[in-house]
């Protein structure tokens, strides 16, 4: 978890959702990259990070494409941020014994339906092996974990609109890794809305 | 300890590797290459375990050629990184993993990209304009840092690979010869560090200074 550091971070906002990680790639003390995104769309209102083991990233990474297009083959719809945070959790699952050392958090939005008209924007993290957390305000992992959680709890507030949620994870989330040494390097901010997603990269302490 | 360097640029990457073979504090060789031409444009320079390198280095450059024959085109940088970053990544929780770190880099001929992958034996995997793996990454790394600009030109790139390797050679206790390669549209080129002017050396040499391609394009009849 500290070998490469970095960290993730999701909120939730009125009718939006936000998700935002760092860039920096590590090997212990030494920087290696300052571009390696730790979050990844699955289709235009679902989102995830993977804050870890770098190695793992790209491994369940890849695992999850394809599984993610055999679901969307198969079922000849998106997948729901509800069912992905099931696929991905029974696919650390998996590894029970040998796992991936992630900590995923997924952001997105559900698409109303007949049967569920009126859907609440979504978050969920886990643990390295799937135990899944859906909170009700925001989700927080990584090596900046507790710095986090301290940030996100002061700052954060019920039904932010796109705008200010956007200012609410970046602040979050900058300040955060400020205090981590193997966390920052710049960051990356997604917020999901119903009709678009606004991605905005975040300059920030280089040290 | 070894020590390799990677530097891109506009139309061009470089690659740099310590040129010594040992175990622990002996030194059994100082002319190991430890650079490998894997394609027509591509080229990766290896670390790590005594035995694991080469074998993997061989394992990369069968196979790289296997899907070179089968589709009479070779596999571009940014897929070759995947595959070998996957083969490395599949070891890594083996029975037997292979401890190998390398550095990837390719130029791109159908876009005229240059392309630098760091790859550890971890499976993890950086797209970086310039790195170094092993005592470079304490040393030299800085030095990258304050000289390396977007878009530098061959000569420039050459400047900045030799004060990395002056730098080493500071700090260092060690005594370390580096070998040298450039990879641009044309092809491999050795390039001789010690040299005043490398790139005239390398311009003048022409095909003498051409690293010999592993993979040749087969003529079938078929053009890609």
């Amino acid at each position: 978890m500290e070998y490469n550091g970095g960290s993730v971070v999701a909120m939730i906002g009125k009718d939006c959702v936000a998700i935002a990680s760092d860039l920096r790639l590590g090997q212990q003390s030494v920087g290696v990259a300052m571009n390696f995104e730790k979050v990844f769309p699955v289709n235009d209102k679902l989102y995830y990070g993977l804050p870890g083991l770098a190695t793992d990233v790209y491994t369940l990474r890849e695992q999850l494409r394809f599984r993610v297009n055999m679901y969307r083959m198969k079922e000849e719809r998106e997948i729901t941020p509800k069912t992905f945070t099931h696929l991905l959790s029974s696919t650390l699952y998996e590894k029970r014994f040998g796992p991936y050392f992630l900590e995923p958090v997924v952001a997105g939005l559900t698409t109303p339906t007949e049967l569920e008209p009126k859907p609440k924007p979504f978050i969920s993290t886990m643990d390295t092996i799937g135990c899944i957390t859906t909170p009700k305000d925001f989700a927080v992992a990584g090596t900046a974990q507790d710095k986090l959680y301290g940030m996100a709890e002061g700052l954060w507030e019920p039904d932010l609109e796109p705008e200010d949620l956007f200012e609410t994870i970046s602040q979050t989330l900058l300040n955060a890794v400020d205090r981590d040494a193997l966390s920052g390097w710049g960051a990356i901010v997604h917020v999901i809305t119903h009709d678009k997603v606004i991605t905005r990269q975040l300059r920030s302490r280089m040290d | 300890m070894e020590c390799s360097f990677g530097l891109t640029g506009k139309d061009f990457v470089l690659l740099a590797a310590d040129t010594s073979a040992g175990r622990s504090i002996i030194q059994m060789k100082d002319d190991e290459n430890k650079i490998k031409a894997l394609g027509p444009h591509i080229a990766m320079a290896y670390g790590g375990e005594a035995g694991d390198t080469n074998n993997f280095a061989d394992f990369v450059d069968r196979n790289l050629r296997l899907y070179q024959i089968r589709n009479h085109t070779p596999l571009l940088p940014a897929a070759a990184s995947a595959w070998i970053r996957r083969s490395l990544a599949e070891s890594l929780r083996s029975r037997h993993p292979y401890s190998v770190n390398l550095m990837l880099a390719g130029f791109d001929i159908t876009d005229s990209t240059s392309h630098l992958y760091w790859i550890d034996y971890l499976g993890t995997k950086a797209i970086v304009p310039y790195a170094a793996h092993g005592l470079g990454q304490y040393l030299a790394l800085s030095t990258m840092d304050k000289w390396w600009t977007e878009g530098v030109d061959k000569r420039e790139g050459i400047e900045i690979l030799k004060k990395c390797v002056d730098e080493v050679g500071k700090r260092s206790t060690l005594k370390f010869k580096f070998n040298c390669i450039l990879i641009d549209a044309s092809g491999i080129h050795h390039i001789n560090l010690d040299s005043s002017d490398p790139i005239a050396e390398m311009e003048q040499a022409g095909k003498a200074a051409e690293v010999i391609n592993p993979n040749p394009p087969l003529d079938v009849g078929i053009t890609a």
